[in-house]
């Protein structure tokens, strides 16, 4: 038994390497499971392409090609259940293939922003409906029947009138040989069978028994693998290596120095990891090495600067300020935090003087391909990249720092090879999510309306760290939002929900603290300016007003916002990745301890196209929100990062999550992304809930290195 | 480089390594039994979880040549076809959103549903807490480890 289970996956890894071009690696890693698992096909007889999308064999087994890269928000699900459902396939015989980068076939092929459901909607519906009407016009010629009295259901065309009944296998020959038709018409989405349905993840079967699918489960014989050596400060360089150690370590072939890099391949990951462990590197500085100290001191002097850039301005700020009758200002701050996805970095490469392989983990395969050639001045056509499963991504997967590194070491060393990040790898010379400080201050009248509102961003490499046409910008007459930021040699990226991560926690804090001082109820706060917004707009409204509303009420009902006794609530709304997502959060005091109850949560994302992978994109990005508010911080010493591991940075464990109830707006529009919107809500409405509980505002994150949680530690 | 006879899941294999190369890379380049994921190296993620004579042991942290005679399961040994309790509660419950942790986290509450097939939420929550998921798919895990439980009653 465990013998032929090593052989299946030894023809796995074969078949795999055999590939090249085309949909090769996801339709050969594909057919191999299938065989494998005993279930799905392995496809009897042809096979025909409708579309970049689709395929359907003569058996009729449906195949259907997802082009985005898939890391847990389970695009590949979603999008072949799109496809499935015009198509009015039998999902039973259905199976879905992670395409390769191609061009000619997709256009944004990657994963980030929320924005593959959003972009490919039309496009996956389209495929579907077009196969359909194809099959159906097959099966209306073929019986001599108007194709307007044939209907298609579950894998058969239909002719009721005369009980005629063909399955997609038998009409496809035929089908794909007509003329493709244009402007297919869409099913009404009362008509939906599949699509907002908790449909289980496709790869759940593979997942649960450990089948390789992921980048660090590619094997190919004769590979090498290389574990490399980067400056451990951010701001160093090397000064010199000595490489006589490593060399010596049985395994290791070759030792190999690029820009401020030593890479150690060896025969093996282990033999790889003790040689890199042996060279002697001496670094020294290269420019400054900052430290956390460094950024509190570089905070302030940001925010007092008078260079800010101004990012949105309406109507006279400083005259509002200064009639104001109360001004609320208050600081927050963010430190930077590592992605942390579990999967290390790792990237396959075989650089060869015709062509060039790449496969492994990326959320941005076309930016990876372009940097590898801008690298080895190979043309792009010449370079294949074939995606592997992610095991998470977080935006750390947008940079492509380690398939550059990957192909670099394939070119110098002539071999093919595997470059493997450790996880101090990673937190320590990785990328992260850049360190911010906010000041937010409002200007009330004596009736406590509120009349002035300014947001100045600071951040280190944040780039523009505000989100200048987020609510409330539009509802507040006199407004004006500034970012300025610090150059530093910490590489920064966007890490899930860009900004805004960390933005609305600071944004709705704050505006619970002007509800306070206005006397008003943080719901009734809202929705009053959403008002102001509709009927006396201050510049242009970028915010759908009536779905912000919407969710802010509904949040507030399904809460029971405000007629819980014994419980402290507290709001957060936020839209981003055009989503609107409300949340509350409750908190119950317990042995004087503030504990955090439950979360519920309303999303506006328009359709839901999977409700099972939708209430995960929620509750997991909920956890994900508070998680890093309540726990993460990366800190800085002269450069180097003091957190490389787990064992000393905490992210949030299943013991005392809570109770997350998540619900979804149902309006019929089309849908919007939801990798991320429900993320940056979370850490809003904890703050406010914990202050309702024990008085205290929380100004920075991590939130248990302030009071209230300090001091019960 | 010695060779060492490792019995893992009921098959002895054998295996050229170092002394000190962890159990983790053994399983994974040696023998190319991959459901055991790599995530730390430090004992602190669980995605390497495998058992060691039944008790969920961390496979980065054991040197191949620590192992002797003790029965090792992998992902790959759990059950025949895929069909454990655990297995087809985490498809029941939908557990997975990446999947890449979740081999460890099956291989976690497999070992301690054996020595407490009837668990209150509180001892999975403190049996499952070494093991991180990214993803934080805890809710549903936490689900699908109390469903096996009902099922195995």
């Amino acid at each position: 038994m465990e013998h032929t289970l090593h052989q299946e996956r030894r023809d796995f890894l074969r078949k795999v390497s055999l590939s090249a071009g085309g949909l090769l690696l996801g339709f050969t890693l594909f057919e191999d499971l299938a065989a494998q698992s005993g279930k799905g096909h392995v496809i009897e007889g042809v096979r025909h392409d409708f579309n970049s999308y689709l395929s359907i064999g003569t058996d009729g087994s449906i195949t259907i090609a997802s082009p985005n890269p898939e890391l847990g928000q389970n695009i590949k699900t979603s999008f072949a259940m799109i496809v499935a459902d015009e198509l009015d396939a039998d999902w039973s015989r259905v199976t879905v293939v992670q395409a390769p980068l191609d061009t000619s076939k997709f256009d944004r092929q990657l994963t980030g922003g929320s924005g593959a459901v959003p972009h490919s909607w039309k496009r996956l519906r389209t495929a579907g409906a077009t196969a359909r009407q194809m099959l159906i016009a097959a099966a209306a010629t073929t019986w001599n029947v108007p194709a307007s009295a044939c209907t298609a259901e579950n894998g058969f065309v239909i002719h009721k009138a005369s009980g005629k009944k063909s399955s997609y296998g038998d009409l496809v020959t035929i089908a794909a040989k007509l003329n493709v038709p244009t402007d297919v018409p869409l099913k009404n989405h009362k008509d939906f069978k599949l699509i907002g349905k908790p449909i289980r993840n496709v790869e759940n079967k593979n997942i649960v028994i450990g089948k390789p699918m992921f980048g660090l489960d590619f094997y190919r014989d004769g590979m090498v693998y290389a574990v490399i050596q980067r400056p451990p400060a951010f701001g160093s360089k090397i000064k010199s290596v000595d490489d006589k150690a490593a060399r010596a370590v049985k395994g290791v072939s070759d030792v190999v120095r690029f820009g401020n890099n030593v890479a150690v391949v060896a025969s093996s990951t282990w033999a790889a990891m003790k040689g890199r462990k042996a060279l002697q590197i001496n670094y020294e500085a290269d420019k400054a090495l900052e430290s956390s100290s460094d950024h509190a001191d570089i905070f302030s002097k940001l925010m007092d600067s008078p260079n800010a850039r101004i990012q949105r301005k309406e109507g006279d700020v400083n005259a509002a300020f200064k009639a104001a009758a109360k001004v609320i200002k208050r600081e927050y701050e963010c430190p930077f935090v590592p992605h942390n996805p579990i999967e290390p970095m790792n990237f396959f490469a075989d650089v060869r003087p015709d062509k060039v392989e790449l496969i492994g983990p990326t959320q941005t395969p076309g930016s990876a391909r372009r940097a590898v050639s801008d690298l080895l001045k190979i043309p792009e056509n010449k370079i294949t990249v074939d995606i592997t499963r992610l095991g998470g991504g977080f935006g750390r997967r947008l940079k492509f720092d380690y398939v550059v590194e990957a192909a670099e070491i394939s070119s110098i060393i002539k071999k093919p090879v595997k470059v493997i990040w450790s996880r101090e790898d990673d937190m320590g010379g990785g990328s992260y999510r850049p360190a911010v400080r906010y000041r937010f201050e409002a200007a009330l009248d004596a009736n406590n309306n509120l009349i002035g509102y300014k947001l100045k961003g600071v951040g280190i490499n944040a780039g523009n760290p505000t989100r200048e046409n987020n609510f409330p910008s539009g509802s507040v007459d006199n407004l004006l939002i500034e970012s300025l930021d610090h150059n530093s040699p910490i590489t920064t990226g966007a890490w899930r929900a860009p900004i805004t991560n960390f933005l609305a926690y600071a944004e709705q804090a704050f505006l619970d603290e002007v509800a306070e001082a206005m006397g008003k109820d943080p719901v009734q706060m809202r929705l009053d300016l959403l008002q102001k917004a509709r009927t006396n707009p201050a510049g242009p409204v970028r915010y759908d007003i009536e779905r912000m509303e919407t969710v802010i009420k509904s949040v507030a009902e399904k809460s029971q916002w405000g007629k819980k006794p014994g419980t402290s609530q507290g709001i957060s709304i936020y839209f981003s990745h055009a989503s609107y997502v409300g949340q509350v959060c409750d908190v119950v005091m317990q042995d004087g301890k503030p504990v955090i109850k439950k979360i519920t949560s309303v999303a506006d994302c328009g359709v839901v196209v999977n409700s099972s992978g939708a209430q995960q994109q929620v509750m997991g990005g909920i956890l994900d929100g508070m998680g890093h508010a309540m726990y993460g911080k990366l800190s800085f010493n002269a450069g180097e990062p003091e957190q490389k591991n787990f064992n000393v940075y905490k992210h949030i464990r299943m013991k005392g999550i809570p109770e997350v109830e998540a619900h979804f707006v149902d309006n019929g529009k089309d849908p919007t992304g939801l990798g991320e919107p429900a993320l940056p809500p979370a850490g809003g409405a904890v703050a406010n809930a914990i202050y309702k509980a024990t008085g205290k505002r929380l100004y920075r994150q991590p939130f248990v290195e302030q009071e209230p949680f300090k001091s019960a530690e | 480089m010695p060779v060492y006879s490792l019995n893992i899941n009921g098959k002895i294999q054998k295996v050229d390594a170092d002394s000190d190369t962890p159990l983790l890379w053994v399983l994974r380049d040696n023998l190319r039994l991959l459901g055991t994921k790599f995530g730390c190296g430090v004992g602190s993620c669980g995605a390497c979880t495998i058992h060691m004579n039944g008790n969920a042991t961390r496979a980065c942290l054991m040197t191949v040549s620590s192992i002797g005679t003790a029965k090792i399961t992998t992902i790959e040994g759990l059950s025949a076809k895929g069909d454990h309790p655990l297995q087809l509660a985490w498809d029941e419950v939908d557990v997975p959103q990446c999947g890449y942790c979740q081999t460890g986290q099956i291989m976690t509450a497999a070992a301690f549903l054996k020595k407490n097939p009837t668990p209150t939420l509180e001892q999975v929550e403190t049996a499952m807490n070494g093991n991180l998921c990214r993803c934080a798919a805890y809710h549903r895990i936490r689900e699908a480890v109390l469903a096996a439980s009902q099922k195995t009653k």
